[in-house]
């Protein structure tokens, strides 16, 4: 994506395409991990719901894990949870 | 059609003729008639255009970026204070390239109150990005207003530039101004149609970010080339206005008898005209004084600088302003743009005007004589008139 030169980016930092924002993984601003643990999960969907990043990834109305592509680490999922089923870890240790 | 306007009117009327499409604004001394004129022009069913009274001049200079977004041909007109409060916007219109075309009324800038003539307001937004011309005449004025929409709202070039005018030297004197007729404005200008603009139809999005690996800087780097095509237009429309209104006015610098002359002034704005006066009394008793009106300040006219400076044997640059902590602004640029070349003229630096302080004759004839003076003086000796023990 940084490959462009001067010559093909349009002026005046305009952004052409319109709905490009998926295309910037936000993961990389986390400095805090959510570890989902899903013999704890009771699939209330609270963080699903409360998610500001639209991280927790859903199939057949269930959570099955984290988009660690664009979750920023807010932890709120966490907080949310009424079963203790995520846990924060500090980013770069043990998992 | 000939008219008897100020320069504050002929502003006005340029903005009718040149079809501005919206106009924020907000009334200050001494640019408050330009904002009277056109309400009236619309009031009287003469323009029809969006003009916006809006709450600031930082509040007038955003909502011209936007309306130009839109793909809107923009206009306003502020002064001192105003250009001061509208800085930061400024800056955003270069940024998101849209070309508004504002008139400031040079005017000083407070503390103490003083709304007389003083350039140091349009010279502090030097670095804005903006294309920068000055004025000597109401009829430059008029003229030049509508040569900007050409210049700046060229594909290559898509830059805000800002007109100055001398406060009430220009702003509230009158002179015959001839208003060209609609149609060869209309042809003249065409439409303003940006490659890029507002439209839900197509949208894009404006002011977004950009890190410091992606593309701010190129970003930067483009408005520079677009600064370097600004200096060739300029050129070119004020070649293509002459040729069909009948009037022009040197391009980038302005010279005025200045082919065989030993000694050259430099200034800008309305101090010009008595220049001219000065230059042909001494011209007559056999004095070879010629001058370089600075029309245009950015782009810079450097190229034409040293062309001039290969000629003259000494070059006298008049600041209707001052840089504190070093000397006047057109001084450090004229000396700086003769870096490097062979035979350098002596170049001498006058503050003068400060504050609408009158530059008269006598001001003049001094500093000539000065010129002759070899011991070269620091630049807080050289304010000229001041009141000294
Ligand atoms: S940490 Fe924040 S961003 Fe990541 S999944 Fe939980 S709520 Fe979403
Ligand atoms: S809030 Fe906790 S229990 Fe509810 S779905 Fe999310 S992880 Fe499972």
């Amino acid at each position: 994506m940084s490959e462009k030169t001067w010559k093909e980016v349009p002026m005046g930092g305009l952004i052409l395409e319109a709905g490009n924002a998926a295309e910037y993984l936000t993961g990389d601003w986390r400095t805090e991990r959510p570890i989902f643990h899903e013999d704890k999960c009771k699939q209330c969907l609270f963080c699903w719901i409360c998610c500001p990043d639209t991280s927790m990834i859903i199939k057949d109305k269930k959570v099955i894990g984290i988009d660690y592509d664009y979750c920023k680490g807010c932890g709120i999922c966490m907080e949310v949870c009424p079963f203790d089923a995520i846990e924060m870890v500090q980013e770069g240790g043990d998992e | 059609m000939k008219m008897v306007l100020s320069g504050n009117e002929a502003a006005a009327y340029a903005s009718m003729i040149a079809r501005a499409e919206v106009i924020p604004a907000y009334p200050i001394t001494p640019q408050t008639k330009i904002v009277e004129k056109i309400a009236d022009l619309i009031a009287d069913g003469k323009f029809n255009t969006q003009f916006i009274k809006m709450e600031s001049e930082h509040s007038a200079m955003a909502a011209a970026i936007s309306a130009s977004l839109v793909g809107a041909r923009t206009f306003t007109a502020t002064s001192s204070q105003g250009l001061l409060l509208m800085h930061e916007m400024l800056h955003w219109a270069s940024g998101s390239r849209t070309p508004v075309v504002m008139v400031n009324i040079n005017r000083a800038i407070a503390p103490p109150w003083n709304v007389w003539a003083d350039q140091s307001d349009s010279i502090a937004q030097r670095d804005t990005g903006w294309i920068q011309f000055y004025c000597e005449s109401c009829q430059e004025v008029m003229d030049t207003t509508i040569q900007l929409y050409k210049i700046c709202e060229d594909n290559d070039v898509l830059l805000p530039a800002m007109l100055s005018e001398d406060a009430f030297y220009l702003s509230h004197t009158s002179e015959p101004v001839d208003m060209p007729d609609q149609d060869a404005v209309d042809t003249f200008l065409g439409k303003f149609d940006p490659p890029y603009k507002l439209d839900v139809e197509n949208p894009h999005s404006f002011g977004s970010l950009s890190m410091p690996h992606q593309w701010y800087m190129e970003f930067r780097y483009k408005i520079a080339l677009a600064m370097e095509e600004a200096r060739k237009k300029i050129v070119e429309v004020d070649r293509e206005y002459g040729k069909i209104f009948g009037r022009s006015y040197g391009g980038m610098l302005d010279l005025y008898r200045c082919d065989d002359a030993d000694i050259v002034l430099v200034a800008a704005g309305s101090m010009s005209s008595t220049i001219r006066v000065v230059v042909d009394e001494l011209r007559e008793n056999g004095a070879k004084v010629g001058f370089a009106r600075l029309r245009v300040f950015r782009p810079f006219p450097a190229e034409e600088f040293r062309s001039l400076a290969a000629k003259v044997g000494t070059i006298c640059v008049l600041d209707r302003s001052f840089c504190f902590g070093y000397e006047g602004a057109f001084f450090t640029e004229i000396k700086a743009a003769l870096y490097g070349i062979d035979n350098p003229p002596l170049v001498r630096g006058y503050v003068i005007g400060i504050g609408g302080r009158d530059v008269t004759r006598n001001s003049l004839i001094n500093i000539i004589n000065d010129s002759n003076n070899p011991e070269i003086k620091g630049p807080v000796d050289t304010w000229v008139d001041l009141k000294r023990c």
